[in-house]
């Protein structure tokens, strides 16, 4: 687990279409102090790579894309509460958060 | 020696075609911004190398680009549309009371004077204005809350605003035009609206002539002829020689007046150019012949210019952005299809050749001509 002034590193996959965006390979490391929670993964994104602001969520409400999912550890975490905590496996860096662009379409 | 440089926005990408002022020889650079749906892009007349884009997905949403070194490098500015207040609610397809939601950015126009002022026009049909190079943006919301705002509905293609002509002879007046609401003028710089749709006679819609609800598709407009401004309705070909106040129609002798495009030859205020298409039910040319008609009359007598053109088995369709003249001596005349060609005419539409062929589904085409 962190408290709340640990700081953890924390890996994240993106969509290739988000990654060409941010000019990044596709799975970013991000330093995060304090929870570890959907809403501070995005945050410390966002902050990093502004340009990715409104991409994932509403930039006016903050919620997730309808076309956008997150995966962790085999699971679907899409619907937890953005304030949950994010399993401890991402935490500890040994798995990745993914963003990912739901299929769609044919 | 003059240089052309076309911005062409597609279903999956962007594409930057230049050519000397010979228009015979094309470089095609692109894709810019792969797999994302560039609905327009448009060049400052201040500054031709700071380049506006409308880039989006539906999985991702609306991103805003802005180069700064005519399309070699971009960065992503503001994308925050936030309608003004209250946002309120417009007609839906059913009729039912329907909020009002940013979807995308349809068309975008660069201030006449200002590089940093740039005004979008959005779906839901909205008018915003930023006056810090696309950084943040700020709702016109004088339009929207026109008295008749909770009445528009949207067409087929969603309630967008897609045309904004800013009038080089009075910094006050704009005109915009919106699916399926209908033409809009403002005299005071966007504070208050008026609609301009008298004269425009719609089937569709319960009364043919209300105030608003006529699906007007572009609208064009001479930059030494200010007054006189050209439509492609839905079906009509239109024109108006009071600043939108009342509209004629100019249809004339055209084999069809459904379309989407309309333009203006850069040197002739009354010589005019649609793309017919055949119905509203079938977007493609009648009797699969492409074919570019030329009023040189300002309407009502129209020659088809075929030469370059195909004449058979040809069903694409030319949406409302994608017609752009360019100012060289010998005007240049362009546009782009559905199926991927970007047409190119070096002589005011007498004869066309395919700059390129094998593009994504083409949305708009926009022509900078340069030093």
């Amino acid at each position: 687990m962190t408290s709340a002034s640990s700081t953890a590193r924390v890996r994240v996959e993106l969509p290739s279409s988000l990654c060409r965006l941010a000019c990044i390979d596709c799975e970013v490391t991000l330093k995060i102090t304090g929870p570890i929670t959907q809403l501070s993964v995005l945050d410390a994104l966002e902050a990093r790579y502004p340009m990715l602001q409104g991409t994932i969520r509403d930039p006016l409400t903050n919620l997730r894309r309808p076309f956008i999912r997150f995966f962790a550890c085999g699971e679907d975490l899409s619907h937890l509460p953005p304030s949950d905590p994010l399993p401890q496996p991402v935490v500890e860096g040994a798995q990745p958060f993914l963003i990912i662009g739901a299929i769609a379409g044919g | 020696m003059s240089r052309v440089r076309l911005l062409v926005g597609t279903k999956k990408g962007a594409f930057i075609l230049t050519a000397d002022g010979a228009r015979k020889d094309w470089n095609v650079s692109g894709p810019h911004f792969a797999g994302w749906e560039i609905y327009h892009l448009k060049g400052s007349p201040v500054d031709p190398n700071r380049i506006y884009a409308s880039q989006s997905s539906g999985w991702f949403g609306q991103v805003m680009q802005r180069s700064d070194n005519g399309g070699e490098t971009w960065a992503a500015v503001g994308n925050k549309f936030a309608y003004d207040g209250e946002a309120g609610t417009h007609q839906w397809y059913d009729g039912t009371a329907h909020p009002w939601e940013f979807k995308r950015v349809w068309h975008i126009e660069p201030s006449l004077t200002d590089p940093d002022t740039v005004y979008a026009g959005i779906e839901d049909a909205a008018l915003f204005k930023s006056n810090d190079a696309g950084a943040s943006w700020q709702e016109v919301s004088g339009l929207r809350k026109h008295g008749s705002g909770p009445a528009w509905q949207p067409g087929a293609g969603g309630m967008c605003l897609h045309s904004i002509i800013l009038d080089p002879a009075d910094p006050l007046r704009m005109y915009i035009a919106i699916s399926a609401a209908g033409a809009f003028r403002t005299d005071d710089g966007g504070a208050s609206w008026k609609p301009i749709n008298k004269g425009l006679h719609s089937l569709y819609i319960p009364n043919p002539t209300a105030e608003v609800g006529h699906c007007v598709h572009h609208i064009a407009m001479h930059p030494e002829r200010p007054g006189t401004l050209f439509m492609q309705k839905h079906w009509d070909v239109m024109r108006s020689d009071d600043s939108g106040d009342n509209w004629t129609e100019i249809s004339g002798d055209l084999p069809t007046d459904f379309g989407f495009v309309i333009d203006v030859h850069a040197h002739e205020p009354e010589t005019l150019y649609v793309v017919p298409i055949k119905s509203d039910g079938e977007h493609f040319p009648p009797d699969g012949r492409l074919r570019v008609y030329r009023s040189r009359a300002g309407g009502h007598e129209w020659e088809p210019l075929s030469s370059g053109l195909p004449q058979s088995n040809c069903y694409v369709n030319v949406l409302r952005d994608a017609m752009t003249t360019d100012s060289l001596d010998e005007c240049g005349v362009y546009f782009g299809t559905t199926g991927g060609q970007v047409y190119a005419s070096a002589d005011s539409g007498d004869t066309w050749n395919a700059i390129v062929r094998d593009l994504p589904a083409v949305f708009s085409v926009e022509a900078q001509t340069l030093p």
